[in-house]
């Protein structure tokens, strides 16, 4: 489905210093896949993300998205159906002033007859538990609700990615805990490949394979446990691990005998119990 | 205490002039506006005012909401009924005191010209009443679309107004947050004379504006990865489509407008 290689990104910031925004990333996702990344500030998760709809072109290196190379211009309106976006913040990506309204901009925007799109708007709210508000003003929306509306908007377009650029960063934890269950119910549903871009490795917890990034390059990856039972090295990269992960990690140094593939607090409790 | 603006006055409904299309009512209030500007004798201006009463009826508005209307230009209003009732020359002196003479001429002109000013906000506030905005914006792009191609910009105009429709609220809620931070870091904005008052906005724009500017450029990205490219190849969720009642609505307004003309010109043209 995706396929990146070596793919550098260098710019020059406003003091005119070059910065290594992605230096040398190799990584394939599988359709269907759900790969979370993670990372500290800076780590040039959002830059590779913004690489995978050609936001951005690499510098060297290429980025492969269903067969389409991303520098190709011809190809560029392909590549933004193929893989779906949704930014942080859910206020900046809400064009009209009415739900319903804001769902069909997708969907007008590649040209889809009119009779098929008030169809697919219907079906991208209600795949998002969102239909009854269709007639709202998105600024009477919670975030949770707002960000919804942001990802039936994508949905209509039936991406085959969906990319989520830190969705619940501006969440309450109710919102976020929405947003986490329409993106693994989208994904159980349609099949669809997501790619989680997140701060709290509580949701990453549910990818199928987790990527952590620093300084521009892959540190490791690997399945979630894999990733979160290496406490101290995430410390290095300035990530936390999950409490549970963190806990069972301490107990093991004062001697406990604990599994070592603890991350969630289930698992804690259980192994703890024995 | 910003939040509960509401945008423009729309009053929402369902009768006959609320379900008309946006072009027919457009259309049709400028056709009234023009006509209006047609009357001379009494009786043209009883008829403008009749058909205004009878539309009013129509769209099940209150009357009085309709009448306060004319509230933001009555001072322009009073200012015509005046200059006219002083400056106009005539025959039949009704009063004079010193060097001010109020002439029969003066005072009905007065009269006329600010009869004029009242019918034209009270029609334009009828199409505003019954029409919400985001449908009017749908309307003027149709209507502007045949212009395209003597280069005015239909798509581009309509796309933002959209925007700014959607981002009036979110950027007044944002001046809210600011004025209360500002006010928390000492920040006075009620007393002082209006030099001093313009200048405390200043710690409000500045912050509001750089807010601003980064919403847009987010917006504009997320517009992008949404696959948006200007006008060109774009299609509608809902086209705009003519009915029987704006034909009906037509037909009326076009009556009005050349019994009017008739009324200026046509006796000029009988003899």
């Amino acid at each position: 489905m995706i396929k990146i290689t070596e793919l550098k990104h260098y710019y020059t910031d406003a003091d005119g210093k070059e910065v290594k925004a992605l230096d040398g990333v190799s990584l394939e996702i599988k359709q269907g896949e759900f790969v979370a990344i993670i990372g500290a500030n800076g780590s040039g998760k959002s830059t590779l993300a913004r690489h995978l709809n050609a936001l951005l072109v690499p510098t060297s290196g290429k980025c492969e998205v269903d067969g389409l190379d991303t520098m190709s211009d011809e190809k560029l309106w392909d590549i933004r159906q193929t893989v779906g976006m949704v930014f942080q913040n859910p206020d900046n990506q809400i064009v009209a002033a009415v739900v319903e309204e804001d769902v069909a901009f997708s969907l007008e925007n590649v040209g889809v007859p009119s009779k098929e799109i008030y169809p697919r708007v219907k079906a991208a709210l209600e795949a998002v538990g969102m239909l009854e508000f269709a007639k709202h003003a998105p600024h009477r929306l919670s975030g949770g609700q707002k960000q919804r509306v942001a990802i039936a908007g994508i949905m209509a377009l039936e991406p085959k990615c969906l990319v989520l650029d830190e969705p619940t960063a501006m969440l309450d934890p109710q919102g976020r805990k929405q947003i986490m269950e329409t993106v693994k119910k989208l994904k159980q549903e349609k099949n669809i490949t997501v790619i989680y871009i997140t701060h709290y490795m509580s949701e990453a917890l549910e990818a199928d394979r987790v990527v952590a990034m620093h300084k521009g390059k892959i540190a490791f990856e690997g399945t979630p446990k894999e990733v979160f039972s290496r406490v101290d090295e995430l410390e290095q990269l300035g990530l936390e691990a999950p409490f549970a992960a963190k806990v069972a990690s301490e107990l093991r140094k004062a001697g406990a005998k604990l599994p070592k593939d603890i991350i969630t607090d289930e698992e804690l409790a259980l192994a703890l119990c024995q | 205490m910003l939040s509960n603006i509401t945008l423009g006055q729309y009053f929402p409904g369902t009768s006959f002039i609320h379900k008309l299309d946006p072009r027919t009512k457009i259309l049709a209030t400028l056709i009234y506006i023009i006509a209006i500007f047609f009357a001379e004798s009494t009786l043209s201006y009883g008829i403008l005012a009749g058909f205004a009463f009878l539309v009013i009826l129509a769209s099940r508005l209150p009357i009085l909401m309709v009448l306060k209307s004319v509230k933001p230009i009555l001072i322009i209003v009073i200012f015509t009924l005046l200059i006219h009732m002083f400056t106009h020359p005539g025959e039949h002196i009704l009063w004079s005191w010193k060097f001010f003479v109020i002439t029969q001429e003066g005072l009905e002109t007065g009269l006329k010209m600010s009869s004029r000013l009242l019918l034209l906000m009270i029609f334009s506030s009828i199409l505003t009443f019954t029409t919400s905005p985001i449908v009017l914006t749908d309307g003027i792009e149709r209507l502007l679309r045949p212009f395209k191609c003597i280069g005015v910009p239909a798509h581009e105009l309509a796309m933002m107004m959209t925007i700014a429709l959607r981002f009036i609220p979110t950027l007044l809620e944002e001046t809210d947050r600011i004025m209360k931070a500002q006010t928390s870091r000492g920040a006075d904005f009620t007393s002082g004379n209006i030099l001093q008052n313009i200048r405390n906005m200043l710690p409000i724009l500045v912050p509001l504006f750089i807010s601003a500017f980064r919403r847009a450029d987010e917006l504009a990205i997320a517009m992008e990865a949404r696959c948006y490219r200007g006008g060109e190849g774009r299609t509608r969720m809902r086209e705009l489509a003519y009915g029987s009642r704006d034909m009906f609505a037509y037909l009326l307004v076009i009556l009005l407008f050349v019994g009017l003309a008739f009324m200026k010109w046509g006796k000029a043209c009988v003899l």
